[in-house]
């Protein structure tokens, strides 16, 4: 690593130089440093937090891999499952990849030390899930592999740990401001800030790789840590790149009634059951043969159907009961342990006793910035002609320098909808894959890298230098920018939640263009140098509101039903005219779409079929 | 309700000083927790530092002091915390800002102790198997995998306190434990020796400040002791 002063007009900043840098340390940005540290690469790691603070932390159930330790299984089943789950939106070469590699990678991640739960003969322990089964739909699989209800935790603390044990250079509690382009249009670096004293700093290298997670925070109710504001994809937005698939957002049928923290879909595995005001257990009318387990997005509309018709719980009529008091108590204090310390902490009940109250709430992005298989960004060319409206040239053309993996990618493993267990293994795969080709690449090409002499970091300090002006001309100063966020949570609340219409839908991009407005004047109160998280949340806040309005956007166009995306005004899923994924083009406000890909390598293609539970 | 927060921010403050905030007791509900009242004042006063992540209790970021004892604001109910609230940054850390310190000494301490498995190398590279380990061995490592690294044991230790730069803490050391303990781990011996130090687990003086403070309800106390033990009857 080397280091130098490097002052320019108005913003001094300070210049590193390294192979590649990886931006986000939740579980897949660990996993990626993790390989190319012990390639032998000098890496970056940037994050907004201290690495273990980051939002896999909280992902609870599991991880999934066919390891057959418990019933029968192999890759291709799972396969089969997760491009059903998908609602046939999944890309199925992605899929057939990410099962294919399960195995081994969980394996790794044992070797790597995260101390899942054991069964009797010292396997791995591994538990039934939603939408999950046996030899392509017969019975019902248990294939998530669970350390207790704290996967997530025992993951990102071990890929942590394997870290530290490799030497990356972290940049803990640094926020990635912008990414550096230069003439030809290759990512060379990224501008970030050190949140301690608001020093500006330049790190330079041929690969960067996103990792930031995903965005929550667009919705009022989210299972999300308040970090999840969609930074990788406001910086991706900001070049050009376009957003994929963003009208699917997994609304998790059991978060905490009211308050939005999650209730792991372990609970169901376990044996769990829903019910209504009137203590029938309703999921047998909606997935007759697998009820509790259906895929997530079933039993959120399931809930919702049955609040909406009046047979919610409590006096609002506003949620359903989630009944593990039928347990034995050692399954709710060894497999669910962080379950019950959550409903004891901030629900004050016990779920040995009594049922959990839970309604559904903004869990997981399926959508997010697009890239092939080795985790490289795609960005199809914008055919500018009118006649050609709806459609793209070179539809997998890259951009040279940037990768992006886990949440805030669409690569796209989820398609319409993500089955439980599926995010944990999504991010360790890709995190891998892509930095093996970044490994790959550098070792091809190991002449040392310089900072190119034509770049275009002026306008990128300029935006951020708008943060540092106390009172703009045009300020509104009775205005900020907390109430401009809880605007938005509302506005898409209102208008893109799990059921969905045309016109509350078009009001919502109208209100997006208003707040944008609202946005574009606002100042901020606060111009210390030291932890200013009000100016943090102002940058927050605008990467939040270009996923905001690429959500509404691709929403509003998607004139069907599928997976996560319910159409109240369009309510069946039609395969002639949307079996495609969308592309929200930010810069000219358009939507594009590409093919689904329907080619796996080695397994017979699975063709659309009705999805029944 | 009055919140009394110890706000120092370097850029104007030589020390640490009281700012006092009122907010309507008709505005906390049963189950509002500190964290929300903290964002409150933040809409009041944008220039207030506290980190938070998760709001869940499972990320560790808001450990701090408050009415004499460590805990993570976001799983403390406000309500019970009385009508005037003392809250002030962990104690033992160099602060930063406001209710922010510096965990680097903490980092550095974890990162000392080696907290990475070491399995045997043949094993470790042959990713066609696990490395068994029996319900038994890993009801071993219930107690210490749960750490959360939010320093408010450590914060809460005279040890810690006197000697950070010496004395690992209990955060540390709990990891060292997970390690020792962990049936997958060959060395063992290595890691016990690296404690075998009147300045590492031995200035455990057993005040058990660490395992009242933990806000995960973890028992780190019993794991320096359990250490020790191993310490003492290692293999020569």
């Amino acid at each position: 690593m080397n280091s130098t002063e490097q002052p320019t007009s108005f913003l001094d900043y300070q210049e590193f130089f390294f192979d590649a840098i990886v931006i986000g340390a939740g579980g897949a940005g660990m996993r990626a440093a993790l390989a190319l540290q012990q390639d032998g690469h000098q890496v970056a790691m940037v994050s907004k937090v201290f690495p273990t603070r980051s939002h896999t932390v909280a992902a609870q159930g599991g991880i999934n891999a066919a390891l057959a330790n418990v019933s029968d299984d192999q890759w291709q089943w799972h396969m089969y499952d997760t491009i059903k789950g998908s609602d046939y939106l999944g890309d199925q070469d992605a899929i057939e990849f990410m099962c294919q590699e399960a195995s081994h990678i969980v394996r790794e991640l044992e070797h790597f030390g995260v101390p899942f739960s054991r069964l009797e003969n010292g396997k791995i322990y591994q538990r039934a899930f939603g939408g999950q089964s046996q030899n392509y739909g017969e019975s019902q699989a248990k294939r998530t592999c669970a350390a207790a209800d704290r996967t997530g935790h025992a993951i990102l603390h071990s890929l942590y740990q394997q870290n530290i044990a490799a030497g990356t250079e972290m940049f803990d509690e640094h926020f990635a401001l912008d990414l550096i382009q230069d003439e030809q249009d290759r990512v060379c670096g990224v501008l970030i800030q050190d949140l301690q004293n608001s020093k500006l700093k330049v790190i330079w290298a041929q690969h960067t790789l996103l990792a930031t997670g995903g965005a929550g925070q667009i919705f009022r109710t989210n299972s999300n840590a308040s970090i999840n504001t969609g930074d990788g994809l406001g910086m991706a937005q900001r070049i050009g790149v376009p957003l994929q698939d963003m009208e699917f957002w997994q609304f998790h049928p059991t978060g905490v009634a009211g308050k939005g923290m999650l209730i792991s879909e372990a609970t169901r595995g376990e044996g769990g059951i829903l019910r209504n005001a009137e203590n029938e257990p309703f999921m047998i009318k909606y997935a007759p043969k697998v009820k509790e387990l259906a895929s997530r997005d079933v039993v959120a509309r399931a809930i919702a159907i049955e609040v909406e018709e009046g047979r919610g719980c409590g006096a609002n009529k506003d949620y359903v009961l989630l009944d593990l008091t039928h347990l034995p108590t050692d399954v709710i204090e060894n497999r669910l342990p962080g379950i019950r310390d959550i409903c004891l902490t901030f629900l004050g009940l016990d779920p040995i006793d009594k049922p959990i109250p839970v309604f559904p709430t903004c869990h997981y992005m399926m959508g997010g910035i697009p890239t092939n298989i080795n985790g490289q960004v795609i960005q199809p060319d914008i055919a500018i002609d009118k006649n050609l409206h709806g459609t793209t040239i070179e539809p997998q053309k890259t951009i040279s320098g940037l990768y992006a993996i886990g949440e805030c990618a669409c690569v796209s493993v989820h398609g319409a909808n993500r089955l439980g267990g599926n995010s944990l293994l999504d991010i360790v795969v890709f995190g891998r894959q892509a930095a093996r080709h970044i490994s790959a690449q550098l070792q091809q090409n190991s002449i040392p890298f310089s900072r190119p002499q034509q770049h275009t970091l002026s306008h990128l300090l300029e935006r951020y230098q708008r943060w540092l002006t106390a009172e703009p001309e045009t300020a509104n100063t009775q205005d900020n920018v907390n109430a401009i966020k809880q605007a938005m949570q509302k506005t898409m609340e209102q208008g893109c939640s799990v059921f969905r219409d045309h016109t509350r839908m078009q009001q919502t991009v109208d209100a997006l263009q208003a707040i944008e407005e609202r946005f574009a004047k606002v100042s901020i109160a606060d111009q210390s140098q030291i932890f200013n998280f009000e100016r943090t949340s102002a940058l927050e806040l605008e990467n939040l509101l270009s996923v905001a309005k690429a959500t509404a956007c691709s929403a509003l166009a998607r004139t069907e039903s599928r997976g996560a995306h319910t159409r109240i005004d369009h309510n069946e899923r039609d395969d002639q005219d949307w079996l495609k994924h969308s592309l929200y083009y930010p810069q000219q406000d358009t939507v594009l779409y590409k093919p689904v890909n329907m080619q796996p390598k080695q397994h017979a293609p699975f063709i659309p079929q009705k999805r029944v539970y | 309700m009055q919140v009394i927060i110890e706000r120092f921010n370097p850029e104007n403050d030589s020390q640490p000083y009281a700012q006092s905030y009122h907010i309507d007791d008709t505005e906390i509900a049963d189950d509002t927790m500190l964290l929300e009242l903290l964002q409150r004042l933040r809409e009041q006063d944008p220039s207030l530092g506290f980190r938070s992540s998760c709001q869940e209790g499972v990320c560790g970021s808001d450990g701090m002091n408050v009415n004499g004892s460590n805990c993570l604001s976001c799983i403390t109910l406000a309500k019970p915390l009385g009508e005037k609230i003392h809250i002030r940054a962990l104690p033992g850390f160099p602060i930063i800002k406001d209710l922010i310190v510096d965990m680097s000494i903490f980092y550095q301490q974890y990162r000392d102790v080696k907290p990475f498995l070491q399995g045997d190398a043949a094993l470790q590279t042959n990713l066609e198997q696990e490395f068994l380990q029996s319900p038994q061995e890993r009801a071993k490592l219930d107690g210490s995998v749960e750490c959360i690294l939010c320093a408010c044991c450590s914060s809460s230790c005279p040890s810690f306190w006197w000697n950070p730069d010496l004395f690992p803490g209990p955060a540390a050391l709990l990891a060292a434990n997970r390690f020792v303990v962990d049936s997958r781990d060959i060395t063992t011996i290595d890691r016990l020796e690296q404690q075998d130090s009147a300045v590492k687990a031995f200035r455990c003086r057993n005040i058990q400040n660490c395992t009242s403070a933990c806000p995960k309800g973890l028992n780190p106390s019993r794991a320096i002791q359990a250490l020790k033990h191993a310490i003492v009857n290692k293999p020569t």
